[in-house]
């Protein structure tokens, strides 16, 4: 009879406390479910692509006063939609960029990437001239006291921006689509935070919100677009978007502008007369892994 | 930096430069910032005015003693760029003279297929719009024009290691 | 009605036991309880508390959750020959690989779900309710698959105890069709799963043809050596029973599986090898190491050269038929592909990263902590799940023994 009880206590007891520790994760459910009108409104808001005009207003709004209220700044979130006649292409020289990485922390900045954890969209990676453009041979985390370093060259890797993107092909929700004027973009309320874009970016440029996002204060960009640089979610997926809120508004993407050398350049590729077109009549361009058939819109060239 | 400072009469001064109002350029829908100039230097008949001009390649002592000339400096001193007479402006290879703020006419002279990138849009660095108003910078503000090479810099730090993301 | 009441009488199976029984029951709930604080800790602090980052960016739950799919899937290496060639003594131990089959998938979606970083945004991927991205996108078929493949597991399984507990005739032609059904299924749930590797073109090491019948082939080896280690365990546990020629003629078909297996390895490794491109690095990196780093060899070669012992000890019919060399065949061939499936298929092909980067990837504590979890979870269910229906196959529990009982009382 003893013997009975003793091992039928614990168990008793694990499993009232184990119904405990479910009841703590399925509260959280509930929480989002049933708790707050705000948070319900979250939980339940569908994908971008199928609100009407009037509910992606309503969400802006809801993501205004979240924003301010937890980063303690007033954030604007806009939706403008593409310039019509637009198609986004960009072109960087490889002659020219320097290895400084000015562009990769004007790109966090601009786009409110976390610090801790930290992400960069931007990736420069250092190559050995000898070896030409070869990944397996390049270096990331170079360190050194001046660049360009001898022998070397440098090639920024960020989102290229496919026509024809393997990441959009692997997300089992639609959280990640190319617009109109020809940008990747990520809505950060739907994604599930699989990763399985991740595993399918033949460029490494998405990123994972592996903890929750800490911003800066004072570093804050608070004039934010609802499909980029709008503050993220820890568990989805970003990445970068030729900072869609910038360049709807007609202006250069951020890392264009810091370039000190001038190697970024961007443009509309529907325009004849843009320096994006430009480039593709009067320099040769390559892609990277063009193998692959994803079709880059970011264009390497050599200007010299 | 050194080089590139004091007695040339051009400093990089990229931010006060970029507070002044650009002006347009004469042919085309671009504009500039002024240019390097150094206000200490320029204008350069304060001094130059009483002084007859020396052709004489030859150790600068007294004055832009920093300059240090390595822009195919063995076929070219002062004068091929400067003018002799007006020093206030540049000249080109046909005599005519040049205003510092359209130098680039200057350099294009030799660098034609730059400056048409220039131009373009496509050498140099752009700032403002893609579909309307941009602003250029001088081919000066990024490259000394005695000794034009683009200067090596400290890069920004890494990136942390995946294994230090924390 | 009669169903509820087969629940109701279930239950009381369920929940009754001998000491050993209790004692297993309150092991597994204590492993669930220390693995769900890691998951309730990573809930909180997102999936920073595992190993996997940016460059890896799938570790060891995907790894798990691929082991066990190829577990799940093996359900029909019992049923195809039971049901097909109606050969007698495998017959009765094809409802033990089905539920086999439903702790599995289980599992599997356990593992996704802790995998995700939204998982109160799951409902995203349920048709017509949320925006599931078929045809494109192959984790959202897995999803499909995997859910059907559980519901067909679960529909046979309760039908079939549900007609023995009431000792009424199986009805074959509905039966059947269900049946057959599952066996295409359960090779989709596995193709499918290999496809959503190899579908990945940025990923050399996934992308190649020979990956989906790789799985199938490991997986007929892994599911029924989880079989064979659960049906002895069970043999010395419980009234369970199985003819030995069942268990031989598993072992055998393990064999011929483990084989093939192992020739499409060779034949990746000839074409890597030989044709030496800069792809070979992926395989480089599991079999020798890249640089300084060697993390993985040891489990590369590990892998490998246990599961050639395991395919001898099971190709020698004197091995295969002595109970000490096929247990210990079943246990290598269960370690060899569940290090295959968890290590040696996923790390490498994220390493080095699309960038060329090396992140050299182990799981942290919580991810082993979760994944025990999940495991005991699986164990629970497969624990109570055949607690019934060794009841109702061995143990005379049925409506008629239970109106019996009911019937005594009263008359003394």
């Amino acid at each position: 009879m003893s013997v009975k009880k003793t091992v039928l206590s614990p168990n008793k007891l694990n499993r009232r406390n184990f119904l405990k520790a479910a009841a703590v994760t399925s509260s959280t459910a509930a929480l989002a479910a049933c708790g707050s009108k705000e948070a319900r409104e979250e939980f339940l808001q569908r994908d971008f692509r199928s609100l009407s005009q009037d509910q992606i207003a309503k969400v802006l709004q809801r993501l205004e006063t979240q924003y301010e209220r937890e980063y303690g700044v007033k954030f604007t979130v806009s939706a403008k939609e593409p310039i019509p006649e637009t198609f986004f292409g960009y072109a960087l020289d490889i002659s020219r960029c320097i290895g400084c990485r000015k562009c990769v922390y004007a790109c966090v900045e601009e786009n409110n990437q976390t610090l801790e954890p930290q992400m960069h969209w931007i990736q420069v990676l250092e190559m050995e001239k000898e070896k030409g453009v070869d990944f397996l041979h390049s270096n990331l985390y170079y360190d050194h006291e001046e660049v360009p370093h001898e022998g070397h060259f440098y090639l920024p890797v960020q989102c290229q921006q496919c026509k024809n993107p393997p990441c959009v092909k692997a997300c089992p929700v639609g959280a990640t689509w190319a617009t109109e004027d020809g940008i990747v973009v990520v809505d950060y309320n739907w994604c599930i935070g699989c990763r399985s874009c991740m595993a399918a970016c033949p460029y490494g440029a998405r990123h994972y919100n592996w903890g929750k996002i800490q911003l800066e204060a004072e570093n804050i960009n608070p004039d934010t677009h609802y499909l980029g640089n709008r503050p993220r979610y820890k568990g989805a997926v970003e990445k970068c978007t030729f900072c869609i809120q910038r360049v709807r508004e007609g202006r250069y993407p951020k890392c264009v502008e810091v370039c000190p050398v001038g190697a970024r350049k961007f443009g509309n590729l529907l325009d004849k007369d843009s320096e994006i077109r430009y480039i593709l009549e009067n320099k040769r361009v390559l892609i990277l892994k063009e193998e692959l058939n994803t079709q880059p819109k970011f264009y390497y060239f050599y200007g010299t | 930096m050194k080089k590139f400072g004091l007695a040339t009469g051009f400093i990089a001064v990229f931010l006060v430069s970029f507070l002044f109002s650009p002006r347009m350029l004469a042919q085309q829908d671009i504009q500039v910032p002024p240019p390097p100039l150094s206000e200490d230097f320029f204008p350069c008949m304060e001094c130059h005015a009483d002084m007859d001009p020396n052709p004489e390649r030859r150790v600068l002592e007294e004055f832009h003693d920093d300059i240090e000339l390595a822009h195919d400096e063995e076929n070219r001193w002062c004068m091929d760029c400067h003018d002799a007479e007006n020093r206030n402006m540049l000249h080109s290879a046909s005599g005519e003279l040049i205003k510092f703020e359209e130098s680039y006419k200057l350099c294009g002279q030799c660098h034609g297929p730059k400056l048409r990138d220039w131009k373009a849009g496509i050498h140099g660095r752009r700032t403002g719009m893609w579909n309307g108003q941009k602003e250029y910078l001088l081919c000066a503000h990024c490259h000394n024009p005695h000794s034009p090479r683009y200067e090596s810099m400290k890069p920004e730090p890494a990136p942390l290691k995946p294994g230090k993301i924390k | 009605m009669k169903f509820i009441r087969f629940l109701k009488e279930s239950f009381q199976i369920v929940i009754r036991g001998s000491k050993r029984y209790y004692l297993w029951l309150a092991f597994l709930f204590i492993l669930i309880l220390w693995g769900g604080s890691g998951y309730i800790l990573q809930l909180k602090q997102g999936l920073l508390v595992t190993n996997m980052r940016d460059s890896v960016s799938w570790g060891f739950y995907i790894g798990n959750f691929t082991f066990l799919v190829g577990v799940a899937a093996a359900a029909i290496m019992l049923v195809i020959p039971a049901y097909i060639y109606n050969w007698k003594p495998l017959k009765e131990v094809v409802i033990f690989g089905e539920l086999l089959a439903i702790s599995a998938v289980i599992m599997c979606i356990l593992f996704v779900i802790v995998d995700v970083g939204n998982p109160l945004r799951l409902w995203h991927m349920v048709p017509l309710i949320g925006k599931l991205n078929i045809p494109a996108s192959l984790l959202g078929w897995d999803s499909l698959v995997l859910s059907l493949y559980f519901l067909l597991n679960v529909v046979v399984v309760s039908y079939l105890l549900n007609t023995l507990f009431y000792k009424r005739e199986i009805n074959n032609s509905k039966l059947t069709p269900l049946i057959l059904l599952s066996i295409p299924i359960a090779i989709g749930i596995h193709t499918v799963t290999a496809f959503l590797y190899n579908g990945f073109a940025g990923r050399p090491y996934w992308n190649s043809a020979l990956l989906a019948p790789k799985f199938l082939a490991s997986a007929f080896c892994s599911g029924p050596a989880v079989l064979i280690i659960l049906f002895q365990i069970l043999k010395k546990t419980t009234t369970f029973e199985i003819k030995q020629e069942a268990i031989w003629k598993i072992a055998e078909l393990m064999a011929y599986a483990m084989f093939i297996n192992l020739f499409f390895f060779g034949a990746e490794v000839f074409k890597e090898v030989y044709s030496n491109t800069e792809h070979l690095v992926h395989l480089k990196y599991l079999f020798i190491g890249v640089g300084e780093n060697r993390d993985i060899v040891m489990y590369g070669w590990l892998s490998l050269i246990i599961s050639v012992i395991a395919f001898l000890l099971f190709l020698i019919p004197a091995t295969r038929k002595n109970v000490v060399t096929l247990n210990i065949g079943a246990i290598l061939i269960w370690m060899g592909v569940y290090i295959e499936k968890g290590i040696a298929l996923l790390t490498p092909g994220f390493t080095p990263d699309t960038l060329g980067q090396i992140y050299i990837y182990r799981p942290s504590a919580i991810e082993v902590k979760v994944s025990v979890a999940i495991f005991a979870i699986g164990f629970l269910i497969f624990t109570m799940m055949t607690k019934i229906a060794i009841a109702i196959i061995f143990e005379d529990f049925n409506i008629d023994s239970l109106r019996r009982k009911k019937a005594l009382p009263a008359e003394s």
